[in-house]
């Protein structure tokens, strides 16, 4: 609390002192816009209260909290098996992503591993999700920029992903399909021969985005060079995903820690980018979309037989103690800390996701840029409204 | 010379009636054939397809539903100056047209200095722009508007500059002398095309194209209105009828602009006059009279086919980039092209 009472009093100087500024200089005064709660661009109810010298930021404070739901707080009233749906609505766009780190830290409590077809089948439905969330973004980058004719593409070419997780999940956006021990049900029948299929559409997906949309001049001189995060700054605040690796950390979660999922068993590639700009931002997720139809093919490659759910209790109970696992989603690094007292549901879980800490260097990144590229920058390091309020 | 014979009374009607047409039918046709349809087309949709067959009647529809819709007015806003804003910018599409020649005797007013007056009143629709973004005690709108105004201003010079190479090149600032001159010229001695300014004036016609686009504030150049980063611009507070008053004179704007663009440089309403023998203005038949709009109407749709073309395809600028494009790149092309065409204007 006192943090943000500091930040406060912190913007309210700035404010004084720019205004100031430019009372003596030009004797003009400042504007505060409010960008949002409503406003086109923020995807939901994220509110920045921009100060503004002419079309120039003077200073920029994001103020969240508009969609709070309490996921940390229900979780606590639902036992284990229920949680899955509550947080299946977190990053709407890749659900099930939502879902793993959460039954890997009960199963870490409970001592059972998934068999390896499950693990298998989990990678991919992860990936596929990362596949699903991050196409949208790089349609919906086009309508940030002004371009509207990439977003149906987008539109398009995802729903060939959010069909095939239908028909191995039974739900499009929320599949509530992973389980303590396993997964509900196997892949349906003729699943990985249409998949191999949509990865190769989706890969034409990528190559068409990347003419029309990363090949135009406009959108090179709008995003290049604009917002840069240098590779000191993006560690400080907390960054992760994508927007970490565009300034030049190589970190990735799916391939720096071990965790039981089947990214260890196969070859991927870890894309960064020197420039950290909202360019580079983009193109890293890009590139991750591409890599990430490769890795679906590879682990199709080599998908173990055998059964889908190990041997757990039919009332779960999980043991006391503590675990937090991460993984790497398709926004960044999200984590669960699970904290059971030996009952049916969690005693206290705590959600880090990646967006609430990206967007907290938007006053840093915000600085001294023009409202055009406030817009372009906050596409850029692609939030989710869910993922930042909960 | 149907027209001529007739009372002043039934010239008048028939040319306030004509302009009218002239005004809405382009806005209806290019928001159908390019805004409803083309963009669907492009974008693997299929666009409006329930009112009417093809969703013709789609057209009729939207302007029912923005007429039946609350007229809302903020309440801090200058009220009367808020109501006057989008006329001002629909009346600047109505005296533009004004200056437009559709056949031998099809024009409403037909005066010496056409282009002259036509760049003038052009930029009286920054006015409506300036007045509704203040008017509107909007934030967004007041950024709007001011965009429009730097835009629109920094946008007119190139556009002056690369009509000054037609009009060398023409020797008349009378819209319909630079038809004629077009139909009646010659290449080289070969007649069989007439020569159209787009040939010659190659470098003037793509500066006047972008220079319109920037105007017109469709996509490569549309920050007034900028819809991700200010909700509407200028637009924001205008709702019901207003709105709709703008956005008819938005495409209005399209349709008058690529007119006088087709006239300037592709030869109007002309037809070569050697293919059927004529001499000068006096001699052709009477029958261009009604086959004159029909070639003029062709050659719009062609030209604002091009203009949301780009709108559809592109990204949009940021505005210093915009200045910054027009004063060093348009503005210098342009002076280098208006010297070129007069020294070889002198020595041929």
């Amino acid at each position: 609390m006192t943090d943000l009472v500091d930040r406060q009093k912190l913007s309210y100087i700035a404010a004084q002192a720019a205004d100031a500024r430019l009372n003596v200089e030009l004797e003009t005064e400042g504007m505060t816009l409010n960008i949002g709660p409503q406003h086109p661009a923020t995807h939901g109810t994220l509110r920045i209260i921009v100060r503004l010298d002419g079309e120039q930021v003077v200073w920029a404070d994001p103020s969240a909290g508009y969609m709070h739901r309490g996921y940390e707080k229900l979780t606590e009233v639902r036992t284990f098996p229920q949680v899955t749906s509550l947080i299946n609505r977190i990053d709407w766009l890749g659900s099930f992503a939502n879902e793993v780190p959460f039954i890997l830290a009960a199963e870490k409590l409970m001592g059972v591993e998934a068999p390896p077809r499950a693990q298998w089948i989990r990678t991919i439905l992860f990936e596929l999700s990362r596949i699903a969330n991050v196409s949208l973004f790089l349609g919906d980058l086009g309508v940030q920029l002004g371009a509207i004719t990439p977003v149906f593409m987008a539109f398009r070419d995802r729903e060939y992903v959010l069909n095939l997780i239908e028909s191995a999940t039974g739900g499009r956006f929320h599949p509530n399909f992973d389980r303590i021990g396993g997964l509900k049900d196997d892949l349906p029948k003729g699943w990985i021969l249409e998949t191999r299929q949509v990865m190769k559409k989706l890969r034409n997906f990528c190559d068409e985005i990347e003419n029309l949309l990363f090949g135009n001049a406009i959108f090179q001189i709008r995003t290049r060079g604009i917002g840069i995060i240098p590779k000191e700054v993006a560690l400080q605040y907390g960054l992760s995903g994508a927007n970490l690796r565009a300034s030049g950390v190589d970190w990735d979660l799916r391939r720096d820690q071990k965790i039981p999922l089947a990214y260890d068993k196969i070859d991927f590639k870890v894309w960064t980018h020197p420039d950290g700009d909202s360019f580079a931002r983009c193109w890293i997720r890009l590139q991750e979309t591409r890599e990430a139809t490769l890795i679906v093919d590879k682990l199709l490659d080599g998908l173990p037989a055998g059964p889908v759910m190990a041997k757990v209790p039919r009332i779960i109970k999980v043991p006391e103690g503590e675990a937090y696992v991460s993984t790497e989603n398709p926004l960044g690094e999200m984590g669960y800390y699970v904290v059971s007292q030996g009952d049916l549901g969690p005693f206290r879980v705590k959600i880090r996701t990646a967006s609430f800490n990206n967007i907290s260097i938007v006053p840093w990144v915000l600085r001294g840029v023009f409202v055009p590229d406030v817009i372009t920058i906050l596409a850029s390091l692609y939030f989710i409204l869910g993922d930042i309020d909960k | 010379m149907v027209a001529a014979d007739l009372p002043y009374w039934a010239q008048s009607l028939l040319r306030v009636l004509g302009g009218t047409v002239a005004v809405l039918l382009p806005a209806g046709t290019i928001v159908y054939l390019f805004l409803f349809k083309m963009m669907s087309f492009m974008q693997s949709r299929l666009g409006p397809m329930e009112a009417g067959p093809y969703g013709s009647m789609q057209l009729f529809a939207e302007v029912g539903k923005w007429l039946q819709k609350e007229d809302i007015q903020p309440e801090l806003a200058d009220k009367r100056i808020f109501k006057i804003a989008p006329l001002i910018v629909l009346v600047s599409t109505f005296i533009l047209v004004a200056v437009v020649p559709f056949g031998p005797d099809a024009w409403f007013t037909n005066f010496e200095t056409g282009v002259f007056y036509a760049l003038a009143v052009s930029s009286v629709s920054v006015l409506g722009i300036l007045i509704a973004g203040w008017s509107s005690a909007n934030k967004y709108s007041l950024l709007g508007g001011l965009r429009a105004a730097g835009q629109l201003i920094a946008y007119e010079l190139p556009m002056v500059l690369a009509v000054i190479g037609v009009v060398i090149q023409a020797g008349t600032l009378n819209l319909q002398g630079i038809v004629v001159s077009q139909n009646a010229g010659s290449m080289f001695g070969w007649d069989g095309l007439g020569n159209p300014y787009i040939l010659t004036q190659f470098v003037g016609f793509l500066v006047f194209m972008i220079s319109v686009q920037a105007e017109l504030t469709q996509t490569p150049f549309d920050m007034p209105i900028a819809e991700s980063e200010l909700v509407s611009g200028y637009m924001t507070e205008y709702s019901g009828f207003r709105f709709l008053i703008f956005f008819i004179a938005e495409f209005a704007n399209v349709g008058v602009f690529t007119l006088i663009a087709s006239i300037l440089f592709l030869g109007g309403w002309g037809i070569p006059f050697s293919w059927f023998g004529w001499t000068s203005v006096d001699s052709i038949d009477n029958w261009m009279n009604v086959v004159g709009p029909l070639i003029m109407v062709t050659k719009m749709i062609v030209l604002s086919f091009i203009v949301m073309w780009v709108r559809f395809s592109y990204p949009r600028l940021r505005e210093d980039q915009l200045q910054r494009f027009a004063w060093k790149v348009l503005i210098p092309v342009s002076l280098v092209n208006i010297m070129i065409t007069a020294v070889l204007k002198v020595m041929f």
